[in-house]
Parts: C-alpha cells; sequence; structure tokens
C-alpha cells in the first residue's frame, strides 16, 4: 500500500481497532466473516442430510439424529445466514456509500447489532453442540415444549437475541434513508436497493418483535410447564402457528427484498440502459413489504383454520404475485435493446430471474387451496421455497458479492472462474432442486430419512445436485482469497455504473468520500450505454 | 466535545437531532409490535373462555390498578411538564419535574408490588404456588398473561425510571445532556404509560360488569 492514501481497511490494522470498529464498512466485513462461519455450518448438515437420501433405507444416521439435522440446517440457515445475509454485509457496506453518507445514522448500535447477532448464534450453537434439537426450524406447538428432548430452550433464545441484531439493523437503516441522504438524492433518485432495504428493513423493524413475544411465550411454557399452546393444558397449538408465521412469512420478504434490489442494480449496471419503469420497481418493494404482512394464513390451510379466513389468505397470497411480477418484467423490458455485458454478477443476476420466477410460479401452485391441501410438507414445498431463498436470494448475494467485491476489497477477481462458478452454481441448484418438485408431487413428505425404493433416482439426482453446489460454492471461497492477494487493482468504477459508490475509491476512504457529491441525476442514467454518474463534483 | 458541533456522519446538530427522534419513533414501532403479540394472544383466549378469564379477572385488584392508572398518568404528565421546562430552559423546576416523575414510577412499582405479595398470598402465582382447585386451568393461563404481562410492562418502566433518574443527577450537576436525549426519553415513558391504558382494562375489567 506504498504510496496510496490510506482506505477504511489500512487506516488503522490493530485486531480492537476491528471488534470495535464502529466503521459501517468494517461491521460489512465483520457480519461477512460470521455468515460464511454460519453459511458452512449449514451448509454442513444439508450435505449430511442428502448423503443420508442417497439410499431409501435410513443406513447413514440415526432417525433421531437426522431430525436434529434438518432443524439444524434450517435454524442456522434461515435466522443466522439468510436473514442476516445481504443487509447486515451488502446493505450495511453499500447503504451509506448509496447516500453519499460518512455512516449509518448509528454506528455504535450498528457495531452492537453485531454483538447481539454473535451472542444469539453462540447459544444456538452451543444448543447444537450439547445435541441439537429434533423440533424443525418452525418450532411447532405442542411438540417443542411438551415433547421435544433437544435443547429448545437454548436454541430459542439464541434466535431471540439475534432478533435484537435485526431489528436494530432496520432501524438504523430506516433512519439513515430518511435523514442521511446527500444533497440532490431525492427519493426517486435512490437507486432501488435503497428502497428494497429500506422495505426490508420495515419488516424487520414491525415483524420481529412478534416472533421475539411468540419465542417468550414458548420459553415460558417449556419451562414452567403452563399450557399458552399446549391442548393438554389448555392452550391453542393454533395460536403458535398464526403468531409463528406472522413472522416468518414475512421473514421470506426479509430474504429475498434485498436480493431483488440488488439484481435491479445488476440488470441496469450489465445492460447498460435505463431500468424500464423505475418507480413500479421501487414500490413494488412497498407493496411486497405491506401484504407480506397478510397472508401467513397459507401455511396453515391443513391445519384446520376456518376455510373462509383460508379463502382470504389465498386470495391474497395471489395478490403478491403481482408486485413480484412487476419486477420481473421491468427487469426483462430492461434488457430489451440493452448493451448487455455478460460479467459474473449478470450471470447471477440472470440465474436470479429464473429461479425466482419459477420459485414464485411455484407458489401460486401452493396459494391455491385444492392444491395446498396435496402438496402441504411435500418436497413441493421445500422445493419452492428453496428456489426462492437458495436459487433467488443465494444467487443475488453473489451477484452482489462479485459486484461490489472490487469496491470493498480494492482488487479485482478472476472473471473466468467467476463465470465458471455462476453457471455451475446455476445447475447445480436445478439438479439438487428440481427433482423435489417431482418427489413432492409424488408424495414424498419432506422431513423423511427413509422413503419407498421408486423414489431413489430422484433423490440420487438431487444428492448429485448438491454435491455440484458444494464445489460452486466453494469455487469463490478460494479465488476471492486468491485475488486479495494476486488479484488486480481496482479502478474507483470498475464496470462502469452510475451509483454513487462508483465515485468514491476502491476501497472507499474512512469516511467514504474525500468531499460529499451533489446528486444531479437518477441513479441509472445512460446515454447509448454510456453511464452518467449521478454526481459529477467528486 | 463541544456543544455545538454534531457527530461526525451529521452535517448539521437539527439533522442529528431529527435522526435521534426518528429512531425512538422506529423503536417504539418495534415495542408496539412486540406488547401487541401479547395482548393479541391473550385476546384470542378471553375471545375463545370468555366467562373464565371473566371469572378469574375478578381475581385481581381493581383499586390498586386504578390508583396506579392514576399514578402513571400523573407521572406523564409530570414528564411533559420536564419537556417543557427543558425548552423554556428552566432547571430547577425541570429537575423537580424529573424527580417527581421518578418517585410516581417508583410508587407505581411498590404497588404493583404489593399487588403481586397479595396475589402470591392466596395462590395466584402460575408454576409457584397456583390454586387449580379454586382457580381451574384456564384461570392459571390468565394469571399467566397477567404476570406476563404487567411484569414486562414493570421491567419496560424500571428502565425509565433509572433513565430519568440519570437525567435528573446529570441536569442537576449542570451537565445535561443533548437535546434531543430528554425529549426521547420522554417518549419512552408516554409510551409505557400508553401499555399500562391498554393493560389495565383488558386484565381489570374483565367480569366487573353484571
Ligand atoms: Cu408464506
Amino acid at each position: 500500500m506504498h504510496g496510496s492514501p490510506p482506505n477504511y481497511l489500512t487506516a488503522r490494522t490493530t485486531i480492537r481497532s476491528w471488534l470495535f470498529s464502529t466503521d459501517h464498512k468494517r461491521i460489512a466485513l465483520l457480519y461477512f466473516a460470521s455468515i460464511t462461519f454460519f453459511f458452512l455450518i449449514g451448509g454442513l448438515a444439508a450435505v449430511l442430510i442428502r448423503l443420508e437420501l442417497v439410499t431409501p433405507a435410513a443406513d447413514l444416521v440415526l432417525p433421531d439424529t437426522y431430525n436434529r439435522l434438518f432443524t439444524m440446517h434450517g435454524v442456522i440457515m434461515v435466522w443466522f445466514f439468510l436473514v442476516p445475509s445481504i443487509p447486515t454485509t451488502l446493505g450495511n457496506f453499500v447503504l451509506p456509500l448509496m447516500l453519499a453518507a460518512r455512516d449509518l445514522a448509528f454506528p455504535r448500535l450498528n457495531l452492537a447489532s453485531w454483538y447481539f447477532y454473535i451472542a444469539g448464534g453462540a447459544l444456538t450453537v452451543l444448543a447444537l453442540l450439547l445435541g441439537g434439537v429434533d423440533t424443525g426450524w418452525t418450532f411447532y406447538e405442542p411438540y417443542a415444549s411438551a415433547f421435544s428432548n433437544g435443547y429448545v430452550t437454548l436454541a430459542v433464545l439464541g434466535i431471540f437475541l439475534s432478533g435484537f441484531s435485526s431489528i436494530l439493523t432496520g432501524l438504523n437503516f430506516i433512519v439513515t434513508t430518511h435523514k442521511l441522504r446527500a444533497p440532490g438524492m431525492t427519493w426517486y433518485r435512490l437507486p432501488l436497493f435503497v428502497w428494497s432495504l429500506y422495505s426490508t428493513s420495515v419488516i424487520l423493524v414491525l415483524a420481529t418483535p412478534v416472533l421475539a413475544m411468540t419465542l417468550l411465550m414458548l420459553v415460558a411454557e417449556r419451562v414452567l410447564g403452563i399450557g399458552i399452546f399446549d391442548p393438554a393444558l389448555g392452550g391453542d397449538p393454533l395460536l403458535w402457528q398464526h403468531m409463528f408465521w406472522f413472522y416468518s412469512h414475512p421473514a421470506v420478504y426479509i430474504m429475498v427484498l434485498p436480493a431483488i434490489g440488488i439484481v435491479s442494480e445488476l440488470v441496469p449496471a450489465f445492460a447498460r440502459k435505463q431500468i424500464f419503469g423505475y418507480k413500479f420497481v421501487a414500490w413494488a418493494s412497498v407493496a411486497i413489504a405491506a401484504i407480506g404482512f397478510l397472508v401467513w394464513g397459507h401455511h396453515m390451510f391443513v391445519a384446520g383454520q376456518s376455510l373462509y379466513a383460508s379463502l382470504v389468505f389465498s386470495f391474497l397470497s395471489y395478490l403478491v404475485a403481482v408486485p413480484s411480477a412487476i419486477k420481473v418484467f421491468n427487469w426483462v423490458a430492461t434488457l430489451h435493446k440493452g448493451w448487455i455485458r455478460f460479467d459474473a454478477p449478470m450471470l447471477y443476476a440472470f440465474g436470479f430471474i429464473g429461479l425466482f420466477t419459477i420459485g414464485g410460479l411455484t407458489g401460486l401452485f401452493l396459494a391455491a387451496l385444492a392444491i395446498d391441501v396435496h402438496v402441504t410438507d411435500t418436497y413441493f414445498v421445500v422445493a419452492h421455497f428453496h428456489y426462492i431463498m437458495v436459487g433467488g436470494s443465494v444467487s443475488a448475494f453473489f451477484g452482489g458479492l462479485h459486484y461490489w467485491w472490487p469496491k470493498i476489497t480494492g482488487r479485482l477477481y478472476p472473471e473466468g472462474w467467476a463465470r465458471a462458478a455462476a453457471i455451475l452454481m446455476f445447475f447445480g441448484f436445478n439438479l439438487t432442486f428440481f427433482p423435489q418438485f417431482v418427489l413432492g408431487w409424488l408424495g414424498m413428505p419432506r422431513r423423511y430419512d427413509a422413503y419407498p425404493p421408486e423414489f431413489q433416482i430422484w433423490h440420487v439426482l438431487s444428492s448429485a445436485g448438491a454435491s455440484t453446489l458444494a464445489v460452486a460454492y466453494a469455487m469463490p471461497l478460494f479465488y476471492f482469497f486468491w485475488s486479495l492477494v494476486w488479484g488486480a487493482r481496482a479502478p474507483a468504477n470498475p464496470w462502469g455504473a452510475t451509483g454513487l459508490e462508483w465515485l468514491t475509491g476502491s476501497p472507499p476512504p474512512a469516511r467514504n468520500f474525500e468531499r460529499t457529491p451533489i446528486v444531479v441525476r437518477g441513479p441509472y442514467d445512460y446515454v447509448e450505454g454510456q453511464p452518467r454518474p449521478q454526481a459529477e463534483n467528486v | 466535545m463541544s456543544e455545538a458541533s454534531p457527530a461526525f456522519q451529521y452535517a448539521t446538530l437539527s439533522q442529528q437531532r431529527e435522526a435521534a427522534t426518528l429512531g425512538m419513533w422506529a423503536f417504539l414501532a418495534t415495542e408496539v409490535l412486540f406488547f401487541g403479540a401479547l395482548i393479541a394472544a391473550y385476546s384470542a383466549y378471553r375471545t375463545a373462555w370468555p366467562a373464565e378469564i371473566a371469572a378469574a379477572a375478578r381475581h385481581t385488584r381493581v383499586a390498586l390498578g386504578a390508583i396506579n392508572t392514576a399514578v402513571l398518568l400523573t407521572s406523564s404528565a409530570f414528564m411533559a411538564t420536564a419537556v417543557a421546562a427543558e425548552e423554556a430552559d428552566r432547571r430547577r423546576p425541570l429537575v423537580l419535574c424529573l424527580l417527581a416523575t421518578a418517585v410516581l414510577g417508583l410508587s407505581f412499582i411498590g404497588i404493583k408490588g404489593y399487588e403481586y405479595w397479595l396475589e402470591y398470598r392466596e395462590g395466584l402465582v402460575p408454576a409457584l404456588n397456583f390454586d387449580f382447585g379454586r382457580y381451574g386451568g384456564i384461570g392459571e393461563l390468565f394469571f399467566l398473561f397477567y404476570f406476563f404481562a404487567t411484569g414486562l410492562h414493570a421491567v419496560h418502566l424500571t428502565i425509565g425510571i433509572v433513565m430519568v433518574l440519570v437525567l435528573a443527577a446529570r441536569i442537576g450537576a449542570g451537565r445535561p445532556p443533548r437535546p434531543p436525549v430528554l425529549r426521547m426519553v420522554g417518549l419512552y415513558w408516554h409510551f409505557v404509560d400508553i401499555v399500562w391504558i391498554f393493560l389495565f382494562p383488558l386484565i381489570y375489567l374483565p367480569g366487573r360488569t353484571g
């Protein structure tokens, strides 16, 4: 780093300066390291699950162990990887840059939320090490309180603590977006990633506390033995499902809205063209967040809720498809007559669009009352939500990671390897999860370790896909580390993109901008494929 | 740190104040949903078991609850006056109002504790000494919600009392916090008050008529 002015990475180098940093960029890297760790644990559980399912008999692990494996996979992947993944890493890093702010509104709160996350993660990992939990990630009642012999209380308290991290991050993003925008940065000049992070934050702030209260009641029931949800003690198990899904359906949008925002950045940047229907894409995020609060009952069509309630929930679930489809159509329209570059981030964006569309369309199957009865709790459901949360969110996460990697590290990653990984990930994903649609349709229930022999071919295909996927996920780990040492130095704006984050150095200085930019135009201004940055005085 | 300069991420002091205030409102929105979930669950059972819940609710001390409601409302009036005194830059009334707020808050906790003790003596504490023979299973569910809701409320109130006392001490010592800290604590205090305004009728009043 001789000769170059200090950036946020080189300004200070002690361990202390990282663990107690209030710089949003460093906290983003703390989160990167932690969610990678949790992704590996959750992935390890998935590997064991797929290995067990290669043969029809339950022969690799004990049935009880199998229950603990899929529970651990779900709990870790949902709360300690997917929910925090994009907002706390890429969101944390680029949100202030996109607004040309020097930091988030509350930098110390940002650091505190990382510690909450780590504390929650530690408790949950402790529960897993002590022997795990066998309830499934949904902790359905009364099993979770009255019958489960796992470390439910410990794991639940870990999730409870990590909820504070979610809430504080959401609160910080909301206030930052309202109050720390650069001069000239009006709401309709905000990058679409900011709109989606804002919508996500509203869900984080309004849905997470309901989960927190629900989990507290579960702990109270389990520890004190009083029937809140257990029918044997006078409680109502359906109440658990209502309260759990009141959070957990919106949580799907916590996981996928930030991904949608990343794709809305990637598509104009690599089509080098103004996004089609900016305001529709922006407000579609808000609409998804709002309607998403009203559809939780579609998880309970066979649970015994009133048929009339089911009808309303079914209708509202169809309604969410409208803003989601608006996004897909607008991305496609943006590509039309664009100057498209097929760099790795764009390949991930293409992958996202395809997989998200399949995930969304199969979601409509599940929102239909009659079909849902047939496929409830089958692999069809498993395949559907993995298309949204893994095919969708994780693809977009990798797309965004490649896109902003030069900005974050100041190094270029090897493009050829990255394209290969993106393509492999797409095929590996489809090979893993498409057979699961077939399995579910044929009647294979989820969460079973043994199955009739005629299903074996589909399970073998799925496990082969999972191995492919594992290789594809491991590749970036290697070439990203490689690029830190041997990668070429990145210029400020390697992609010719228009957002404010590309106007400052790669990596940015500690306070983000030497001089605060004055924003003069919208976020995706291209003339004949040539970018016009949002500000010109930098 | 000079009084006039904002933190580094803000351009002006007023921007910093607006951000802090908005942050407090967002936090209170979280709190509304937190208590809201509890109240929703309780209301579900109240609808499912109206007679049993009403019978159980008659064992609460409505007089003490009503007195506590008055105590808390009065404390909120003092808190609002404290905010006005800060704006008018009058230190003595400001400290006195804060002290009155804290004393009333402590009185609320004291009265609540007395209620808890009476309930303990009657065998109304779930999982500790609950008397099933007299109050039944739904009665226990009611009192679980009762202790859960009022206990969480008391925890929130205790945090408020500590913040108010710290503020009073700092202002008394001539080291007032920057605006809008007092205003934010005030918002929090009123929120805790409003939670009680919802809890009181929901918990104490079922079964009191007819
Ligand atoms: Cu759902």
